[in-house]
């Protein structure tokens, strides 16, 4: 049977298993959302923004390990998704997103509507597709779904002009596909697995270093398999946060410009750096020059571009994280080979005495009456027995989420590290809400942020999302008051936040529940009536902390990991 | 270090964009860069021309495979290979001149051919390495030339090794 454009796209969608379509209709896109709405397989959900839909998509995706489906109109339709889309592509998440085009006769003409959209987001997409005839589209969408979520994941953008979803066609979904142009490389070389293995053994001072591709392979399992059986120390990127247990004795923290001391101070001390699905990100290094200066290292990653990039390495090993960590506990195994305990003792000895100087200490007396922000996370960790989904939006709070929220498990810390997107949290938290339904899911965010995609209020009420928005509101854009006040003197250029909504009413008028809370005592108990009393409900909690609170430790500008700024 | 990069690429619209972006995006520099259909009408085949460090270079391979479009490729100068630029050349001969016999002398020292001829200019066409080409202009003199154009450089292996699917 001939099926019209629209209605093979949304087919093309059921095929795929799409639960959620996250988008906002206009003129490019109509027949297609009457399509959408002659149907009852794909749920889409209504965004008040653009942005918003890819990510909440996004949010999805991490959260769920399913590929996020955003769907927008033409022209500011498309512009308006380019943030969200830039924002999955850095941390390389899996995304499809349609646009709408204007008709094939009037591209180029500088239509109502109209942009290049394939040209806008050509840099920032995995790939893109403009699809010229009704029978290329089930298979053009059947290679993007194949092209975002294998090898490196990363966000792939369909444009489909109008005319296209009026036209008919026979209808067949591809079950496979085959590109002579794309093979990603999955398997690692054994010889050099053997090789990595051999120098692990030989480590007198090991260190794990373990970023977003542990997460994005789904291989937490086997990464905390293998290092427990060796018993070597691990941190974390800000990306890999969850793929082994904060809680563990093995675990130091995260790394990086404000990661712990233990983790700075072991990489930059060790002798063998096994690097797996991390990429050497310039907030994790510091200064290159000074990074891991005694270091032998392995690097395991699906992109071989991004081995080698950043800073040179002795073992290269491209492949999936999750079949080279099996390979190698598989080699570990058969070898019974195990590191040498006592050895082993003695880096332990070095790194406890580094932990001993308790980088993250506060003042948690709070004797002042102001409340500490770090001391609202451990709260939140402590309310939500450390098993909420948190996303974050960027800047203060979303270090003290990083530092302070213990995740024992992994796909939960949902947060833009690669490009750093404010307004990020909010629409984040409502895909991971609808990927998990029955979980708790906490936004962390600030008073700047939260205004970035304040409009998502009114989506998280029409579909009855109750995410917990703990807003660290210190009055302030709190990193970048914190860069001037360390680099600039306290010249508080346009850091101050002017004429602050009034979040408790503003909640309300969305038909939430705002709670403010001022003191810190008040802290908890406001957590609990969030998370007992208004369990089903949106809450926006207002929490107001103390300006003067900065992010520490951290290393400055053109530091090693060794040149840390303690509290 | 100077290297030329073949690649082998889907014959698409946006190809060739996808890889021009890519070396804007990156800094990378391009001297060159043909690109036409191939035997196979379905792929491209575009020689680029580029200069770098060894890793920049590493870089610069690694994330042109990473292109989706990008089939193959091979850096021609890691082995020994032949490169080649086309150039058609105006230059003032006026008719009956010392001039004129001159342009056709040096012509035919550099095995061009005059490819079209009025009685005030030779149009020449000339095909070898970029050095052979800029030795022509520098011995034509440029008060003799009015205008050039140049294919860029397209390279291709020596001996049985070729760039095929």
């Amino acid at each position: 049977m001939e099926l019209t454009g629209a209605e093979i796209f949304v087919r093309c969608l059921e095929d795929e298993g799409v639960e959620y379509l996250f988008g906002y209709p206009g003129g490019a896109v109509l027949n297609i959302y009457d399509a959408i709405y002659k149907q009852d397989k794909v749920e889409h959900i209504l965004v008040r923004h653009e942005q918003a839909a890819t990510h909440a998509a996004d949010g999805y995706a991490r959260s769920s390990g399913k590929p996020g489906v955003v769907i927008v109109t033409s022209g500011p339709g498309a512009t308006n998704a380019v943030t969200g889309i830039a924002t999955a592509y850095m941390d390389s998440i899996p995304m499809v997103v349609f646009t709408g085009q204007v008709p094939t006769n009037m591209i180029g003409n500088d239509a109502f509507q109209e942009v290049d959209s394939v040209g806008i987001t050509r840099p920032c997409v995995k790939h893109n597709f403009l699809v010229k005839d009704v029978k290329d589209l089930a298979e053009t969408v059947k290679k993007a779904f194949y092209v975002a979520t294998t090898g490196r994941p990363g966000p792939v953008v369909v444009d489909i002009p109008k005319d296209i979803t009026a036209v008919k066609c026979e209808y067949h979904y591809p079950k496979r596909i085959k590109m002579r142009s794309y093979n990603p490389v999955v398997k690692g070389n054994k010889r050099q697995i053997i090789k990595a293995v051999d120098l692990m053994m030989s480590a007198t001072r090991p260190m794990v270093y373990t970023g977003g591709g542990v997460i994005l392979d789904r291989a937490a399992k086997p990464l905390t398999e293998m290092t427990r059986k060796l018993g070597f120390p691990i941190t974390n990127t800000l990306m890999g946060l969850g793929a082994y247990p904060a809680t563990d004795k093995q675990f130091l923290g995260m790394l990086g410009m404000h990661g712990t001391y233990e983790a700075n101070m072991a990489m930059h001390n060790c002798d063998v750096l096994i690097a797996i699905g991390a990429r050497f990100d310039d907030r994790v290094t510091g200064n290159i020059e000074k990074f891991c200066p005694t270091a032998k290292i392995i690097h395991v990653d699906i992109d071989p571009a991004s081995i080698a990039k950043n800073v040179m390495v002795d073992v290269p090993i491209v492949g999936g994280v999750n079949n080279v960590l099996k390979e190698m506990m598989a080699l570990l195994d058969e070898s019974k080979l195990s590191p040498d305990k006592d050895v082993l003792a003695e880096w332990w000895q070095q790194i406890e005495e580094w932990r001993a100087v308790d980088c993250l200490k506060y003042d948690k007396d709070m004797e002042s009456g102001l409340i500490k922000p770090q001391y609202v996370i451990e709260s939140l960790y402590n309310v939500t027995k450390g098993d909420a989904f948190v996303t974050s939006d960027v800047g203060q709070h979303q270090m003290w989420a990083a530092q302070f929220y213990k995740f024992d498990k992994p796909y939960r810390w949902i947060n833009s590290g690669g490009l750093g997107t404010m307004g990020f949290g909010l629409p984040a938290a409502m895909g991971a809400q609808l990927a998990n339904p029955k979980a708790t899911v906490a936004c962390v965010t600030g008073e700047g942020s939260i205004q970035m995609n304040i409009q998502e209020l009114s989506t998280c009420l029409q579909y009855g999302l109750p995410i917990k928005i703990v807003c660290l509101n210190n009055r302030t854009l709190g990193m970048v008051r914190q860069w001037q006040e360390f680099f600039y003197q306290g010249r508080y250029s346009m850091s101050y936040m002017e004429a602050i909504p009034d979040f408790v009413k503003l909640a309300e008028s969305y038909g939430h529940v705002g709670i403010r809370v001022e003191k810190p005592e008040d802290v908890l108990p406001a957590m609990e009536e969030a998370m007992g009393k208004y369990k089903n409900r949106l809450v926006f909690l207002d929490v107001v902390t103390d300006q003067a609170e900065n992010v520490y430790p951290m290393i400055p500008n053109g530091a090693g990991l060794n040149e840390m700024i303690l509290v | 270090m100077r290297h030329i990069i073949s690649i082998l690429m889907e014959n698409e619209a946006g190809a060739l964009s996808r890889v021009a972006g890519l070396f804007s995006a990156r800094g990378y520099n391009i001297e060159s860069l043909t690109v036409a259909a191939t035997e196979d009408p379905s792929l491209s085949r575009m020689t680029l021309v580029t200069r770098g460090s060894d890793q920049i270079i590493e870089q610069i391979t690694k994330q042109l495979n990473k292109l989706i479009d990008v089939v193959k490729l091979i850096d021609l100068t890691e082995g020994p290979h032949i490169e080649r630029e086309m150039m058609l050349v105006k230059v003032k001969a006026a008719a009956a001149s010392e001039a004129r016999n001159e342009i056709n002398r040096l012509a035919g020292i550099f095995r061009g051919n005059i490819i079209d001829v009025t009685s005030n200019s030779y149009t020449i066409e000339l095909t070898g390495t970029g050095d052979k080409l800029d030795a022509f202009i520098q011995a034509v003199g440029n008060e003799e030339i009015l205008e050039t154009v140049r294919s860029g450089v397209s390279g291709i292996s020596r001996g049985d090794k070729s760039l095929s699917l």
